[in-house]
């Protein structure tokens, strides 16, 4: 992908033609600082968000702490390597179960991000740990989504509660009321509420979910996000943000080779910390968030 | 544009618009190096003009392909592929929809016999768009095998088009795509295909590019579909798209509906680009 080779090789490139110099004056951070910025477009980073991170790392460069390295190139890439990971694991922090349970765990996020699938990931690595999840069909829009969850649930071994047939049928908000009072009797202490992929520009669908929100008071609101998104990253992720105000991220579809930009965009732009890795089709293809592996991807170090 | 005469914020501007719908730096770099050559050539100073310089281009690259689907062979078969979630299975409700409403008659195979209750995602398309459907005969079948039983069912029915289906696969993964050119043989022992379909999400960012690389190598992929530019993602990677590899944009998805899909206009196209 990278033909120009890595981040670090055009550095080293650029700071070779440097080393005799002694002291780098600002025009010479300049052009470090240029080809940091394509290597974050490339990544697909957002332009707002690599505006300020090139800004944050140009102040640092032209510090001490750089000009009296004895390789430069690879201190500038130590220091846009920390930066990073200041961003993407600034809050980091594991899921918060309920004083009294049942835990509530609300899924949103675009048409095709991976909710489904991560309900089941969800369920499986809850259930492994003892709890006994239930997953909850709130998406009644998506054809065959009610029947999606009942398969995953099924793969993962959990109950699953599903009153309506979906495919345009069901009030999405009042499922999800009666699934919380339905895993207070039958003892479920996680409740996973699956619901329908929106865009952010879809102010009716959004709403929705706003509605689905108040209605059962989640202990997380877990924002889905397919690490191969683009620029609208931050349009989305401010959309369900002021929609439903999430609590956390998932990252999912990093088994592929997208650079993943989106997890800096979206760290940046919302505070939200990103709490999990999705990384493929199958239930056990899940893991926790590490920031630092996620910085050096970015940066195709 | 901010500014009333084109200066360095007009520019900057550009610079901005461009990057924010997914051209990518060098496609960005390129397309501004070639519009600053021309706004000196002619001597303008109207950003007016330069949105209408920077149209052309765009309209320009994007027309630069045959975008006009060959659905001739009797029957036509067309292999639906990309990675996981894009909005395959949605497309070909769309698309059998719309070959209906020409008077065509389509079969749709759910060969995606993976993905948890993508068969019947399928059936319930094809019964929308009021369309036969082949199922596999048994969880876990062999895709190659239901797309041969549905190239079979349009030739033994006559019918005009059968429409396939398959896994999400992301492009990186060699099994996987290996599984698609096996499909593909397997289908041409029975009929040509007539066009494999690449469609990718229109909120992708770079990536997209080596989406197409990839499927076009395991695939031969001979068109993309744009879907979900209903949204506020704009999809300029799907001119470096085009251009790096030649395959043209077909048609474009822009919703959830039935009738939310449209031929590729690169006039259209354009004008969303830089409204
Ligand atoms: N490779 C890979 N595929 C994934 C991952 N997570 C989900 N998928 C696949 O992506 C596709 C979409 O996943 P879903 O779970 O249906 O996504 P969703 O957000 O529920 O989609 P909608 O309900 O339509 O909005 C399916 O093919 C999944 O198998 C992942 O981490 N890696
Ligand atoms: N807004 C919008 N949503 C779309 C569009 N096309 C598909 N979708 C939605 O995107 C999600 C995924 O669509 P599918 O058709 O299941 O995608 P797929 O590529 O078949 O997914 P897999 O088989 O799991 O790989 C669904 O929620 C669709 O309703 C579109 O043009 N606009
Ligand atoms: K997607
Ligand atoms: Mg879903
Ligand atoms: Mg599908």
């Amino acid at each position: 992908m990278a033909t120009f080779g890595t981040l670090s090789d055009r550095l080293t490139a650029t700071f070779s033609a440097l080393r005799t110099k002694g002291k780098l004056s600002p025009a010479d951070v300049d052009g470090t600082v240029r080809e940091i910025r394509k290597a974050l477009l490339d990544a697909d980073v957002a332009l707002p968000v690599v505006k300020d991170f090139t800004a944050a790392v140009r102040e640092r460069a032209l510090g001490d702490e750089v000009n009296k390295a004895l390789n430069p190139a690879q201190q500038v890439v130590q220091i846009v390597n920390d930066e990073l990971i200041g961003i993407l694991g600034g809050q980091q922090r594991r899921l918060q179960f309920a004083k009294n349970p049942p835990t509530v765990i609300m899924l949103a996020g675009l048409q095709g991000a991976g909710k489904t699938t991560l309900a089941g990931k969800l369920a499986q690595w809850l259930k492994a740990d003892g709890h006994t999840p239930l997953l909850v069909a709130c998406d009644l829009q998506r054809p065959n989504a009610v029947q999606q969850l009942q398969v995953v649930a099924e793969q993962a071994g959990v109950a699953v509660f599903a009153p309506e047939p979906g495919n345009g049928v069901g009030d999405p908000v009042r499922v999800a009321k009666d699934a919380v009072k339905h895993a207070a009797t039958a003892l479920h202490d996680v409740v996973i509420v699956d619901t329908a992929g929106r865009l952010g520009v879809d102010a009716e669908l959004m709403k929705q979910a706003g509605d689905i929100r108040k209605a059962i008071d989640p202990d997380e609101v877990l924002f889905v996000i397919d690490a191969m998104i683009g620029q609208d990253a931050v349009a989305t992720a401010k959309a369900f943000q002021e929609g439903v105000d999430f609590t956390g991220v998932v990252l999912s579809k990093l088994d592929g080779d997208a650079r993943g930009g989106a997890a800096l965009s979206v760290a940046s732009v919302t505070g939200r910390p990103i709490m999990f890795a999705s990384t493929g089709e199958g239930l056990g293809d899940f893991e926790p968030f590490y920031p630092d592996r996620m910085a050096s991807r970015i940066l195709d170090l | 544009f901010t500014s009333p005469t084109i200066d360095e914020g007009t520019w900057d501007d550009l610079e901005t618009a461009l990057l924010g719908a997914d051209f990518g730096p060098d496609l960005t770099d390129e397309l501004l190096d070639e519009l600053r050559a021309k706004v000196a050539q002619f001597k303008t100073t109207d950003p007016a003009d330069l949105k209408r310089m920077l149209r052309e281009a765009l309209e320009e690259r994007l027309a630069a392909h045959d975008p006009t689907l060959t659905l001739s062979n009797r029957p036509a078969v067309v292999l639906v592929v990309g990675v996981n979630g894009v909005g395959k299975t949605t497309t070909i409700g769309k698309f059998a929809k719309f070959l209906t409403g020409y008077g065509r008659t389509v079969v749709v195979g759910a060969a995606d016999t993976f993905r948890a209750a993508a068969v019947d995602q399928l059936a319930t398309w094809a019964e929308r768009a009021g369309v036969q459907v082949v199922r596999p005969q048994h969880a876990g079948q062999d895709p190659a095998s239901v797309a041969y039983q549905t190239v079979q069912f349009a030739i033994d029915n006559n019918i005009d088009i059968a429409i396939i289906d398959t896994a999400g696969r992301l492009q990186t993964k060699a099994g996987l795509m290996d599984e698609l050119g096996k499909v593909t043989r397997v289908i041409e022992k029975l009929a040509p295909i007539a066009e494999t379909l690449l469609v990718l999400d229109g909120t992708t960012g770079q990536n997209g590019v080596a989406q197409a690389e990839a499927f076009f190598e395991s695939a031969g992929v001979t068109g993309l579909v744009v879907t979900k530019l209903d949204g506020s993602a704009k999809g300029g990677f799907v001119l470096r798209v085009q251009q790096q590899t030649g395959i043209p944009i077909k048609l474009i998805g822009q919703g959830e509906g039935i009738g939310d899909l449209t031929g590729f206009t690169p006039h259209v196209f354009a004008a969303s680009l830089v409204p």
